[in-house]
């Protein structure tokens, strides 16, 4: 018995809900979930500017570009975030390769630097360049003149035996730093004489690490002398009071773009749009200032940091970014270098 | 059964059958178009509408109950019909879900069958999950009907619920991922790309004989052996000195050994460089002093080793403490009194009786270094772990899942061998030395050629210990590291600054947030964690049923495996319905309490098998069901087992890091991947005050539990011993 009466009773009581909530409204505020691969404080720093310019709540999840990019990817049946911003731009490329981002031409283009636009362009506009930064490397200039070593100033005086054991750069199996290292040698040498490049270095490198900042922050630290790195890394480094000096080298070199994109299958995709707008604008890349990110800006308006390395005083070669950012030559060289490279002695 | 009946009603036309967005406690939903509304309706008003027409089905196992109403539980169609409906019931839940995803069919052949007609439907919500909770138990209702277990309905829906959470949990999102490995590129399935990616060099290279490097699995096996062996012979002596000397800083060291399970990861790592790296004041001090080169020594092999003996040499103490301490004096004296000498005693019946607690101590040792990712990290240099090949191979450049999922089967493989090879080497002995006999005797002390250097190593070690302590809170006070030494409370202010307003207090401090998040999620997770593993436990040990082991394997499982690869597999498996929790609190929770349940689960079997069973059966003698006499007679003895375990879940939130990592988002971030951001960060002041901070809360935390669990050991005792004399 007990089974009828409770359905009748649960109908009734449904019945007296669906009054009571027939009668309240429904209010939800805007809001975007926001993947950030910056630094903690500029991501935090964005994600308020963005909610004080235009009242969309803001979501923020900080995380290096390999893990969001692992989190995308896994989410893509079901994506949670709605717009990428910051962090290097190969998992971005390839992100766009797989399909796991959106396509999306801003208004703001024409604001933008050239090499801003040419990253959008070679991943079928489904990502832009928010701001770009140089390889090269830096040393720890206590450490230097501790062990009566030259100052460095070319890719190749790093090969030089008595920097034995003194040099430090990530693994480019797990550093996207790293694997741009290995794609500007290539670019810069010749394929032939880059992996000759990295053979040689290999004998003077003391570790490789996992991070692709860490060499630069283990210089800081003293427990490293020379850091392959981007330069605004080693630069922070500098700023924070470490004694480390900054190196750009000689032949030129390669260089990365920061990049944004907008995640394919986004619940909030106006508001999404909106950030991107706003992220591309003068006053939103001005913040950079504020944090110590020492990044090139890629709106033309926007202000570069006075500590920040020249641009302009540094060679940069023609950085093929849709060649090496494919998946297949990135397997490819990944894979000669694991085969030539790192199982020869040190 | 009635109550089961109801909920199962309740789930289907009451509450929204779907996943609320924007969290489990918000009850925004009640306000905006409940119940019509396509994101917030029950399943009947879904249904109703014409929408979601595969819920429909549902009906009958929900209705069929209600026709054995009054039928008596010996009637056989009572069990049949529960069963059917039970059955029927789970399985259409369990299909529809997997069945039904976000983008419309999940399998080819439904499409082949049906077409691709435009359905979609989320994850469960609460109405999903209490038919699904109805259902399960309407079926072991059934089950108990017909007999299994004496038809004790307790003991088996306890069963029933606890394998359907390990499996949701533990099994299903596990196997889910190490399937990845047998996955190509172009998503076919295939074993070549499992044998490809098993025989690489990078995995099983022997190049360490003729000076290149090894493979990450033979670094791991051998790293892994050397800590097991080194902090179970470190834990032995602290135990000895303890229990066994007459050494006077005793119960320093005891305090001494707790430090290290409550350290954030990385500090320990931070604090190893600043004393030995590169430009450590030790190497610096030594290399002035013999005029050499200082070298970089510590990354690699033997930083990781002295980090990972420091960090598990408290987890082999506690559990050799026990055992030492368990070592019945009558033996011993037995033994003196048939002139054995003290070595001799020590020899041949103390050290063979402690011999479970050595295998014990070397395979926590063991796992926990297979399974450490902090320490390795920070200090491996070129030493690859597996542990880290894992998280590298997901978040690295190469962005391959499937050889994470090969190099986890390998760290698995390890794992379980060493739990096997652990079992045959105690094999059927008995250990037994506790029993119901009065046994006032008095340990003997050490043989004085064996005091003599374990006192020395116990006490060199917890210097070293104090010393690695010392410069943590040091480094919390300067101004920046190694570079810049003034004195300084900065990072402190930065961190937990607090600003007193009109409207009250207001936490400006930037680790607030995450502060609080983990505080409430490891105050959440700890009791959960605590009662699904005692009662786990009491079914391991009070009672039999087919499937025993391979139950008992499944609650081992989730802490032989990496934290990673949790993290990476809880990601995979829920993001999609039917269970969708990823973003949310709930799923931070579910990852600890499935982590950190196993050892609940051993602290309850140790706990439940000094129990006399007679207590149990004169409890069941005098008409109490098996509910009642584990609530009221083995529970209140379990007191103290209940504290250890939630004692150590708490902390295990509070300082786990390699799952969470993945499963960390932007309303739930942890106290530890605050931390890691702000060492890659370069803020190490920041994120060592931090870390201290986070000493001294679970210092408070676990000296009020150890408070409580004194208390109360002392007045149940009393208690029972008056109940059992009347």
């Amino acid at each position: 018995m007990g089974g009828k009466t409770l359905k009748k009773l649960t109908t009734t009581l449904a019945g007296s809900l669906i009054v009571f909530a027939a009668s309240m409204g429904a209010a939800q505020a805007d809001k975007l979930t926001f993947y950030c691969s910056a630094q903690e404080d500029w991501c935090q720093l964005m994600a308020r500017s963005f909610e004080d310019a235009t009242g969309i709540d803001v979501n923020m999840t900080r995380k290096s570009s390999g893990e969001t990019f692992a989190q995308i990817r896994a989410e893509s049946s079901n994506p949670k975030g709605d717009v990428w911003w910051g962090g290097t731009g190969d998992p971005h490329l390839q992100a766009a390769e797989e399909g796991l981002t959106m396509e999306y031409v801003s208004p703001m283009r024409d604001q933008l630097h050239d090499w801003a636009i040419s990253q959008a362009e070679s991943a079928g506009n489904k990502t832009i360049g928010i701001y770009s930064g140089a390889l090269g490397y830096g040393y720890n200039s206590d450490l230097l003149a501790a062990n009566n070593l030259p100052e460095p100033a070319c890719w190749k005086d790093l090969l030089k035996p008595e920097y034995k054991g003194h040099v430090q750069m990530a693994n480019p199996n797990s550093s996207g730093t790293a694997y741009t290292t290995l794609a500007s040698m290539v670019q810069i040498f010749g394929e032939d004489e880059g992996f000759e490049f990295m053979k040689g270095l290999h004998a003077n490198i003391n570790q490789y690490t996992k991070s692709g900042s860490a060499p630069i922050k283990a210089a800081g630290r003293g427990e490293n002398t020379i850091g392959i790195v981007f330069m605004h890394d080693a630069v922070k480094q500098a700023v924070s009071g470490f004694p480390v000096k900054v190196v750009a080298p000689c032949e030129g070199t390669g260089y990365e773009i920061g990049s944004m994109s907008i995640i394919e299958g986004a619940r909030n995709e106006e508001e999404a749009k909106k950030f991107y707008d706003w992220a591309l604008s003068a006053e939103a890349q001005n913040l950079a200032l504020e944090v110590n990110a020492f990044q090139v800006p890629s709106n033309k308006g926007a202000q570069t940091s006075e500590s920040a390395p020249d641009m302009s005083q540094i060679k940069l070669i023609d950085y093929d970014f849709k060649k090496y950012g494919s998946s297949d030559e990135r397997k490819r060289l990944l894979q000669k270098w694991d085969e030539d490279v790192s199982v020869l002695p040190q | 059964m009635i109550f089961w009946i109801i909920i199962g009603w309740v789930g289907y036309c009451l509450l929204p059958w779907y996943m609320v967005e924007g969290g489990l406690w918000s009850f925004e939903w009640l306000f905006s178009g409940y119940p019509f509304d396509e994101d917030f309706a029950p399943a009947l008003f879904l249904t109703a509408q014409g929408e979601k027409l595969w819920l429909v089905p549902l009906l009958i196992p929900l209705a069929l109950p209600l026709l054995v109403l009054g039928k008596p539980k010996s009637d056989p169609i009572y069990a049949k019909i529960l069963i059917l409906a039970g059955a029927l019931g789970f399985g259409w839940l369990i299909a529809q879900g997997f069945g039904i995803g976000i983008r419309g069919f999940n399998f080819d052949w439904l499409k082949a069958l049906f077409g691709e007609p435009k359905i979609r439907q989320f994850g469960m919500g609460y109405g999903a999950m209490l038919c699904a909770s109805a259902f399960l138990f309407l079926l072991t209702q059934g089950i108990a009907a017909r007999g299994a277990v004496n038809g004790d309905v307790f003991v088996v829906s306890a069963i029933g619920g606890v394998i359907t959470i390990v499996t949701a949990f533990v099994f299903f999102p596990i196997a889910n991922m190490l399937f990845s490995a047998f996955v190509t590129e172009k998503g076919a399935y295939s074993v070549f790309v499992f044998a490809s990616k098993f025989f690489d060099d990078r995995l099983w290279g022997l190049g360490c004989f003729w000076g290149a490097k090894c493979g990450a699995a033979w670094n791991s096996l051998f790293l892994a052996i050397l800590v097991g062996l080194i902090t179970t012979v470190l834990g032995l002596c602290f135990a000895l000195v303890v229990t066994r000397s007459g050494f006077r800083f005793k119960r320093g060291m005891r305090a001494l050994t707790v430090l290290p399970i409550i350290t954030p990861p990385f500090v320990i790592g931070l604090a190893l460089i600043l004393l030995f790296g590169l430009s450590g004041s030790v190497t610096v001090f030594f290399a002035d002093l013999f005029g050499v080169q200082p070298t970089r020594w510590l990354y690699g092999m033997p930083g990781v080793l002295i980090a990972q003996t420091l960090a598990f040499t408290p987890i082999a103490f506690l559990v050799l403490i026990g055992v030492v301490e368990g070592v019945s004096p009558s033996m011993e004296e037995a033994a003196q009194t048939l002139r054995a000498n003290r070595w001799q005693t020590f020899r041949t019946v103390s050290l063979p009786l402690m011999r479970p607690g050595l295998a014990n101590a070397f395979l926590l040792g063991f796992i926990e270094s297979m399974a450490d990712f902090g320490n390795p990290l920070v200090l491996g240099g070129n030493f690859d772990v597996l542990s880290t090949e894992i998280f590298f191979a997901i978040v690295g450049a190469q962005y391959d899942q499937g050889r994470a999922a090969v190099l986890a089967m390998v760290l698995l493989f390890f794992t379980l061998s060493a739990f096997y090879a652990q079992r045959a080497w105690l094999g059927k002995k008995s250990y037994t030395t506790v029993s119901g006999k009065g046994d006032a005797g008095v340990h003997p002390l050490m043989p004085n050629g064996l005091a003599i250097p374990v006192v020395a190593i116990a006490t060199i070690w917890a210097l070293f210990t104090a010393v690695v302590y010392g410069m943590i809170i040091y480094g919390s006070v300067v101004e920046l590291w190694g570079v810049n030494n003034t004195l300084t409370f900065k990072h402190y202010v930065t961190a937990f600054s607090v600003r007193f307003e009109e409207e009250g207090i207001r936490w400006t401090g930037a680790a607030w947030d995450s502060f609080w998040t983990t505080i409430s999620i490891a105050a959440i997770a700890a009791p959960l964690t605590a009662a699904v593993g005692l009662v786990t436990a009491y079914l391991l040990t009070r009672q039999n049923f087919a499937g025993k082991n391979a139950f008992e394997f499944g609650t081992m499982l989730s802490f032989a495996i990496p934290g990673t690869v949790i993290g990476v597999s809880y990601i995979l498996a829920f993001n999609v319905p039917p269970i969708e929790i990823t973003g949310t609190g709930v799923i931070l929770v579910v990852s600890f309490i499935f982590r950190n349940m196993p050892v609940g689960v051993r602290a309850g079997i140790a706990s439940m098998s000094q129990l006399d069973r007679s207590l149990d059966e004169s409890s069941l003698t005098l008409g109490a069901n098996s509910w009642q006499t584990f609530r009221r007679v083995i529970l209140p003895l379990l007191k103290p087992a209940i504290l250890a375990a939630l004692v150590y879940s708490f902390v295990r939130a509070m300082t786990a890091i390699s799952a969470v990592i993945f499963l960390v988002s932007a309303e739930y971030d942890m106290a530890t991947s605050y931390i890691i951001g702000r060492v890659e960060n370069n803020d190490y002041g920041l994120a060592i005050a931090y870390s201290t901070t986070l000493i001294f809360v679970m210092l408070a935390a676990v000296g009020l539990l150890q408070f409580l669990v004194g208390r109360v050991q002392i007045g149940r005792r009393t208690q029972i011993g008056a109940e059992r004399t009347t």
